[in-house]
């Protein structure tokens, strides 16, 4: 497995915690879906979270923005940070919560509107509305997100009619119109082509300069690929997740140290 | 956990504080505007049950329920007044029974015949029609039934008037129709096309799909079509109104002129003293109607619901 | 299985399928008769002064103009008092309440609500409306009545279109801080608005076309002049017809067809339009 030398880089230059969880158990209703995860997740790098199918590895992204809340019957137990502070009292402000901490999901879902107005929407909630002001924000946030060039032209068409890969880099302009600091990613290659693909693994990592970056994904090479840190989840027999092993990947792709990683990645099951 | 990074994380005021609850006065404002409203639909809703439970249920201290529902003479306005629903009651049996044995194989016939033989152009002409004579105002078909109908029906079976249960029956077998037609339809594509190509491949005729196959696997819900086709039927007022008859006598045959429970109320209200005796006898009978109502719309409703989940992988 | 040659099988299945294209055509003939028989003996009686005047000689002629009008109101009415209501308590159900046994319940509630026959929602407007409130037999008593009748369907259609908005939007909107509210009405609405019009395009024409529950609260044949306020009394359509039909005699028949006719007529163009709207959504939707 080839070793990512940026990753390398990275691991030696410590870096802050930024997102931490503590002892966080999951459950939906009676039904455990995480145990016990305990783990620390690095500021400006790419952490990976992989394991195999219904292992709980989104619940465990949406952890971070709070949209486990959605399903009836969730609850947390333990604690979940960011930047120390938990989110998971009664003190938190859920909406600001996911200003900061945005979420790209794993089949592009840019609403029904035009191009600029997806964009818009997010600054738009928040108080924002000043046409030229707003233009910059689009603007920034389409080239941050590498689509400037494609779309500069179609700002006022529909969203719906831009590429697979095109409808998710414009989900991810979408999430950064906000200014967040973490970027959560469920899956957001799985639904792409290959060449999508790799444009928005170049996309990932320019923007892990300036964001965390969570992303879950089901593909192994890609975790290899572009992330600093993997999280490797495992399905216990009761079907509760829990961390079988955290690291920085060069690491734990060439010299995992639990066996059922190594299972894993050697492709034994899965 | 040790990687990476500063051993020590210390809680960061600032962000605290601007992720602190904020108090987001306008979302709550539209909150509760949001939950008043739900809580007037429940509030109506509910009131409709209590108003006819209010009003209805006095007539039981006069007369005890046996003799209201058994009951066959109706005189609200005799020394004293008896209450007995059975010519009512009776009616309206009557006249779903007509209804439905005309609506259910007309009605499932043609369910099957567009789900499973019309080819696309012909469902997509006849389905408007259908809606169509849906839309039709509960009135006019009793305005039909009372011009073209019941001279007919008097003809032909040598009455002395046609408007009798007979005619009532057909004309709201043509009401139950839609009903009954779109939800068997629904039911009938619902059936997997599995099942079908295993016959086909096992041999059989489209027929015999369609009747060892289809029908069958559709069962339930055409079961719950005919359970709102029913439930039409009973709580149809204006035509039964204009074409039944309007006879207060318990009928023994289609033929007669009846007066079904809807029809009751409809004509005896607006001659009952308020609040009177024979008001509250026509709400006992609102209350009654809308007991056999609801509980066959609720029966078909789990019937519908058993039939959804049947097919689901 | 019993061994049947071949050709007494497709004898069977001839057979059968004739029955069931006969069955299709027992369907659909008598509605085609009906609004044919109509047109034909209902356009003569129609003309711009039927439309126009008010009745006369006790509703035996003249015109049918305030029962044009009276039915407008009731549409309006119903409209106002049911449609607000019923949306925002659709959005209630859907997207604020918590998904409980009590919830569930309600749904329930409201869906069988809607198949309550309309003879009974007369009697609760009369005992609500007429009496309790005391509107007397008017048309806000008639309004409301109608009202509480399309309250159950306008709920359940709306709690329809809004199921229906894809679920991906809403997480995407959360996901960039937009409170429910917000996402509310700035994404769910807008998807879910044609179900929404449809369903208060049919109630409004269901309200139209209802007989038993003005009959109830008190509609009135012939009055002398329209509505000059909602606690006036007032004619419509469908009670026209009905007392037109049943209780005048003497009332020329081609009158009633025209009655008839004028009544099929507004009902049926609001159910056109009702299924335009949901035609032209779902082209737009799925392109």
């Amino acid at each position: 497995m080839s070793v990512n030398v940026l990753s390398n880089n990275k691991t030696t230059h410590l870096n802050k915690v930024k997102l931490k969880t503590e002892r966080v158990n999951l459950y939906y209703g009676t039904f455990q879906a995480l145990r016990n995860i305990t783990l620390d997740i690095p500021e400006h790098a790419i952490t990976a979270v992989i394991g195999p199918s219904g292992c709980g590895k989104s619940s465990f992204l949406r952890l971070f923005n709070r949209m486990n809340d959605l399903i009836t019957g969730a609850k947390v137990g333990g604690h979940v940070k960011i930047d120390g502070i938990s989110i998971y009292e009664n003190n938190i402000d859920v909406v600001e919560l996911r200003k900061r901490v945005g979420m790209v999901f794993q089949k592009p879902n840019p609403f029904p509107m035009s191009v600029f107005e997806n964009v818009a929407f997010g600054p738009r909630r928040h108080g924002r509305n000043n046409r030229s002001e707003l233009e910059d924000i689009v603007e920034r946030s389409l080239r941050q997100a590498a689509l400037w060039d494609e779309v500069e032209d179609k700002l006022e068409q529909s969203a719906l009619a831009l590429s697979g890969g095109q409808q998710q880099r414009l989900c991810i302009a979408r999430v950064l119109a906000v200014e967040p600091e973490v970027i959560l990613m469920d899956e957001p290659c799985s639904a792409l082509d290959p060449v999508a693909t790799l444009k928005i693994e170049d996309l990932m990592r320019s923007l892990a300069e300036d964001y965390t970056i969570v992303i879950v994904t089901h593909n192994m090479q890609q975790a290899a690929r572009v992330s600093d840190m993997t999280a490797f989840l495992m399905m216990e027999e009761d079907r509760a997740g829990v961390l079988a092993e955290y690291g920085p990947t060069s690491e734990l792709f060439t010299n995992p140290k639990d066996k059922r990683t190594e299972d894993y990645i050697t492709g034994r099951f899965g | 956990m040790l990687q990476p990074g500063v051993s020590t994380v210390t809680a960061n005021a600032g962000l605290e504080k601007s992720l602190r609850r904020r108090w987001r006065l306008g979302e709550r404002f539209i909150e509760s505007w949001i939950f008043l409203n739900g809580l007037l639909a429940i509030v109506v809703l509910v009131g409709v049950l209590v108003l006819l439970l209010r009003e209805g249920l006095p007539i039981f201290a006069y007369t005890p329920p046996w003799e209201f529902f058994f009951g066959t003479k109706w005189y609200p306005v005799s020394e004293p007044p008896t209450f007995g629903i059975m010519p009512f009651f009776v009616a309206t049996l009557t006249v779903t029974v007509v209804a439905t044995a005309i609506a259910v194989p007309v009605g499932v016939g043609c369910a099957a015949y567009l789900a499973e033989i019309a080819p696309a152009k012909v469902r997509e002409t006849v389905k408007p029609i259908i809606e169509l004579l849906a839309g039709i105002p509960s009135v006019v078909m009793g305005f039909i039934g009372l011009m073209l109908l019941s001279p007919l029906v008097q003809s032909m079976f040598n009455l002395n008037t046609g408007l009798c249960g007979l005619t009532a029956g057909i004309m709201l077998s043509l009401m139950s129709l839609p009903i009954i037609v779109s939800v068997s339809e629904d039911a009938l594509r619902a059936v997997p096309s599995e099942f079908r190509e295993a016959a086909y491949a096992l041999g059989a005729t489209k027929w015999e799909t369609i009747r060892h196959v289809c029908i069958p696997g559709a069962l339930s819900g055409i079961a719950a079509a005919v359970m709102l086709g029913v439930g039409r039927a009973i709580g149809e007022t204006m035509t039964v109104l204009m074409v039944a008859g309007g006879a207060l006598a318990v009928p023994y045959s289609p033929t007669e002129p009846m007066m079904p429970m809807t029809a009751a109320i409809a004509s005896g209200i607006g001659e009952a003293v308020r609040r009177g005796l024979h008001y509250q006898a026509l709400f006992a009978i609102g209350l009654i109607l809308f007991t056999m109502t609801l509980a066959v719309n609720l029966i078909a409703d789990k019937v519908l619901e058993r039939q959804k989940r049947k097919f689901v992988r | 299985m019993t061994s049947r040659t071949m050709v007494s099988r497709q004898l069977s299945q001839r057979t059968a399928f004739g029955l069931l294209m006969l069955a299709t055509t027992i369907v659909i003939v008598p509605v085609l008769f009906i609004i044919i028989y109509m047109i034909v003996n209902g356009a003569g009686a129609i003309s711009w002064e039927f439309l126009t005047q008010s009745p006369s000689q006790a509703g035996k002629a003249g015109g049918i103009f305030p029962a044009i009008v009276g039915t407008f109101y009731l549409m309006l009415g119903t409209l106002i008092f049911a449609l607000p209501v019923g949306v925002t308590a659709g959005i209630y159900l859907t997207e604020y309440a918590r998904d409980n046994w009590l919830t569930r319940l309600i749904n329930t509630a409201i869906l069988n609500l809607a198949g309550v026959p309309s003879i009974v929602y007369g009697l609760f407007g009369l005992g609500v409306f007429v009496l309790a409130l005391n509107f007397g037999m008017s048309l806000l008593a008639a309004s409301f009545t109608l009202a509480c009748q399309a309250l159950a369907m306008t709920i359940t259609t709306s709690r329809e279109a809004i199921l229906a908005v894809p679920r991906e939007y809403k997480e995407g909107s959360l996901a960039v801080g937009a409170t429910k509210w917000q996402t509310v009405r700035h994404i769910v609405l807008p998807q879910a608005l044609p179900g929404i019009i449809t369903g208060a395009v049919l109630a409004m024409s269901r309200a139209a076309g209802e007989t038993a529950p003005i009959l109830v609260v008190g509609a009135a044949f012939f009055l002398p002049g329209l509505p000059q306020s909602p606690l006036d009394q007032f004619m419509a359509l469908p009670y026209h017809l009905y007392t037109a039909a049943a209780h005048v005699p003497g009332m020329p028949k081609s009158t009633i067809w025209g009655v008839a006719l004028v009544l099929l007529v507004v009902v049926m163009s609001f159910n056109v339009l009702a299924t335009v709207i949901r035609l032209r959504a779902r082209k737009r939707r799925y392109g």
